[in-house]
């Protein structure tokens, strides 16, 4: 047997209502390069978190130089060498790259006093270790992206390192930034660090890693030597997914009648030039990894941010819309990413959640609520959508996230929209509502509503929808009847290969 | 099956519809707030048994009517999220304003509605400052106490403004049936406030911008417009408040209403009114001013230092702060 520098053993993990782990294993030696491969919600970043002590497994083990390794925090795992740097960087932009590194392990002089010369010299060579030149002394809020990430690396080499974490590393670099990247890594490599590589991008996976384990619904399923692999066997490992999950069949075909055209659609850092239309009735799935631009190119459309480029078009007639208030007046209601941020007012009441966009329904000539209106109102969606509450004066705060997003959906639907939009409509919910949540889009769609839906869940788009648009880098890159459709093709264009 | 159900329930309710009542009351935090003014209004008596005679509280609830009134604006503000430092310099340039306009002749009915104008368009300074350009709350009304206040400065060369057209005092000196007429001015004033905020959509949508600012704007609420409103009804109440002590001295004294922005956002707080927004109700922050009021009055009629009384009264918003903090902690 070898010697593993870490070996983790039949890590299971819940949460509620939700199997994240299920007796995973990985092992990685001294001076490795794993990559950690799976879709959306694979359970890859949740194995990370439980191998730096972010979270405690419910079962399984943790070896560390072949002796037991219990954490209950990051910081014992920094301690241990086990170092992460995240996909958002945790930099404090207003300092500099020197006091970034050294960030609660400063370097005193004699007096107790922060010592800039040792600090700066202890930074340079780090620098060096790496082969890399960074100014040391301006804030990190000046440094390019690429360098921001060297000034991580350099701050995770700052503790004796002996096993480095990236999750996605790469995605905000440039071509010749990454090769950098590489390059540093390979170093690392020769020093024996050992290094997790999170990755979607299938061509760096099989150029910088020796070994590639793939996880998909929380369990193993391969775990291959990258000079084995092609694209084609990883493609197949990640999407391989039995058809287990239920979901309700549609009743009715969407109508030819195109209900709303997004022409040349550019705004913000990602979106350029998006196109697309939605029939009436149709369920439109809009597919993509994350940070592909799926949510940016819908608060484009919906005014939430503003558009540098674009028209839309609704029943062949162009509408403007520059804030979610015009949205609504076209009769577009959107449902957010996240409830608790975006969607709900939390600590007002159902019936007031419900109500918040048709305020303009329920108010007589001089702006006071009728609040039998409201009630009524109210009390349709809450039977409607069969949301689980003792009386519609309930608080939102004190509801199950099922009934949360059941309510952000009773807002939505109060607008009697022609176009629904909907940003992952199941995530954090149980399985039982989330059954629901799907006939009830169903429903609305046979009753004549266009849906936008938006899911990390690939298999939710492929039984849901009537067509799905695939986006990588703020560009759609598909359009597949739902009959074309299939999770291989999808993830390739999802990653960019088609 | 699901009506049936909440008819059952309803009918339950109606049964014991008192009880539910008495419940509902003793579970507001209003509840515990108002027990601790008894509480306080009790010791004092205990301790200086002049403080519940006759003309004792007709002056004590005098005074709470002026800070409540101008407390009652910056709440608005604060159920935002947001906070308005320079309603004192506002309570200050509105007097000077409608003082100035009635000494240069001008009937006293149209020399009040230029005191609330000038409120008024203090506050929608703040307010389109802070909702359109994007400042913080914090500091354009930090600015604002100082631009109002050095206005009434260079208005009145520091001179108060005395010839006061009589009709005006009723104001700030009158009574009816007994009561002053600041406290009764305060009590419409109340009840206006609850209605807005209670009865239609602008309050709705100023609760719900406090709750979730983002939610609230994705709902295609403008939250910039209704943003920059309760600043104007800050201006306008402490204008309110500003005009009330014209009368009540017979002149406009350029340092009026200095500091008092303290008070009025500690009456708010104290009533229960939360700092980050959402949360508080009209009779809160009455129950918050009168809580101040009592206090400051029960310490003059005790005798404790005017030194003391400053320190004191500090010290008591944050333990109000505390307490509330303890208690959302434990729920």
């Amino acid at each position: 047997m070898e010697n593993y520098l870490i070996e983790m053993c039949n890590i299971s993990k819940s949460f509620p209502g939700v199997r994240a782990l299920h007796n995973v294993n990985l092992e990685i030696s001294k001076g490795e390069i794993v990559c950690l491969l799976g879709e959306n919600g694979a359970g890859k970043s949740t194995l990370m978190k439980v191998l730096t002590g972010v979270y405690k497994q419910d079962s399984g083990m943790i070896l560390f130089n072949g002796k037991e390794l219990d954490l209950t925090n990051t910081r014992q795992a920094y301690q241990r060498g086990i170092n992460i740097i995240f996909q958002e960087f945790n930099l404090c932009p207003n300092l500099s790259a020197m006091e970034n590194i050294f960030l609660g392990n400063e370097n005193r002089t004699k007096y107790g006093l922060f010592s800039h010369k040792r600090t700066r010299q202890k930074a340079l060579d780090l620098f060096k270790k790496l082969d890399i030149v960074i100014n040391t002394d301006v804030p990190v809020a000046t440094l390019s992206v690429a360098q921001q990430q060297m000034v991580e690396i350099a701050k995770a080499l700052s503790y004796e390192t002996k096993l480095l974490i990236m999750d996605e590393p790469t995605s905000a670099l440039t071509m010749k930034e990454i090769e950098t990247l590489f390059t540093i890594i390979r170093s690392l490599k020769k020093q024996g660090v050992a290094v997790i590589f999170i990755s979607h991008k299938l061509e760096e996976v099989l150029a910088i890693s020796d070994r590639i384990v793939v996880l998909r619904d929380g369990e193993n399923c391969g775990n291959i030597l990258a000079k084995d692999a092609t694209e084609n066997t990883l493609v197949s490992l990640m999407v391989g997914r039995a058809m287990t999950d239920f979901y309700t069949k549609r009743n009715c075909q969407p109508s030819e009648e195109i209900l709303l055209e997004a022409r040349g659609i550019t705004g913000g850092t990602k979106i350029k030039d998006v196109s697309f239309s939605i029939r009436k009735g149709e369920v439109l799935g809009l597919a993509g990894l994350v940070g592909a631009g799926r949510n940016a190119l819908v608060k484009l459309l919906i005014g939430a941010d503003p558009k540098s480029g674009g028209s839309v078009y609704m029943h062949g007639q162009e509408i403007r819309i520059q804030s979610p208030k015009d949205a609504i007046k076209h009769r577009i209601a959107y449902l957010p990413e996240d409830r608790k941020f975006a969607g709900l007012v939390l600590p007002m009441t159902t019936r007031e959640n419900a109500t918040l966009c048709v305020h303009t329904k329920i108010q007589n000539m001089i702006g006071v609520i009728n609040r039998k209106k409201e009630n009524a109102i109210a009390d349709t969606y809450i039977d409607d959508l069969r949301i689980k509450v003792f009386s519609r004066e309930q608080v939102a705060e004190t509801l199950s996230g099922g009934n949360q997003q059941k309510i952000v959906l009773a807002k939505a639907l109060a607008v009697e929209p022609l176009l629904l939009i909907l940003c992952e409509p199941t995530r954090g919910i149980d399985v039982g509502a989330k059954a629901e949540v799907h006939s009830i889009i169903a429903e609305l769609a046979d009753s004549g509503i266009s849906i936008l839906i938006i899911s990390s869940e690939l298999q939710e788009i492929l039984n849901l929808a009537d067509r799905v648009l695939v986006m990588h880098e703020g560009v759609i890159t598909a359009n597949f009847p739902i009959a074309d459709a299939n999770q291989e093709n999808v993830m390739r264009a999802a990653i960019g290969s088609a | 099956m699901v009506t049936e159900k909440r008819n059952s329930k309803e009918r339950e309710q109606s049964t014991f519809s008192l009880l539910v009542f008495f419940q509902k009351i003793i579970k507001r935090r209003e509840s515990a707030i108002f027990l601790a003014l008894v509480g306080i209004m009790v010791i004092i008596t205990i301790v200086a048994p002049q403080f519940a005679t006759g003309g004792n509280i007709y002056r004590v609830s005098r005074q709470i009517s002026l800070v409540a009134i101008a407390s009652l604006g910056v709440f608005t503000v604060i159920l935002t999220g947001g906070i308005d430092l320079s309603l004192g310099s506002t309570i200050g340039l509105s007097g000077v304003t409608c003082g100035l306009a009635m000494a240069g002749g001008v009937h006293p009915l149209f020399a009040i509605l230029i005191g609330m104008l000038t409120g008024f368009s203090v506050g929608i300074i703040n307010g389109l400052l802070v909702s359109y350009v994007g400042i913080t709350p914090f500091i354009v009304t930090l600015g604002m106490l100082s631009i109002a206040r050095g206005t009434i400065w260079i208005i009145t060369k520091g001179w108060p403004i005395e010839n006061i057209d009589d009709r005006i005092l009723v104001l700030g000196q009158g009574e009816l049936l007994g009561i002053p007429v600041p406290v009764i001015i305060m009590v419409v004033v109340a009840i206006l406030i609850h209605f807005l905020m209670r009865l239609t959509v602008f309050g709705r949508r100023v609760y719900a911008i406090g709750g979730n600012e983002e939610a609230t704007r994705l709902s295609g609420v403008d939250v910039q417009k209704i943003k920059c409103l309760v600043y104007g009804i800050s201006g306008l109440m402490a204008s309110i408040t500003g005009i009330i002590l014209v009368a009540r001295f017979s002149s406009a004294q350029t340092s009026s209403g200095d500091g008092w922005e303290l008070d009025a956002i500690a009456a708010a707080v104290i009533g229960g009114t939360s700092l980050s927004g959402g949360a508080g109700s009209v009779i809160g922050v009455l129950i918050g001013a009168s809580i101040m009021g009592v206090i400051r009055n029960g310490l003059v009629l005790m005798r404790v230092s005017a030194y003391w009384q400053t320190a004191i009264m500090g010290l008591i918003v944050i333990l109000a702060a505390v307490i509330d903090r303890v208690k959302n902690k434990k729920v």
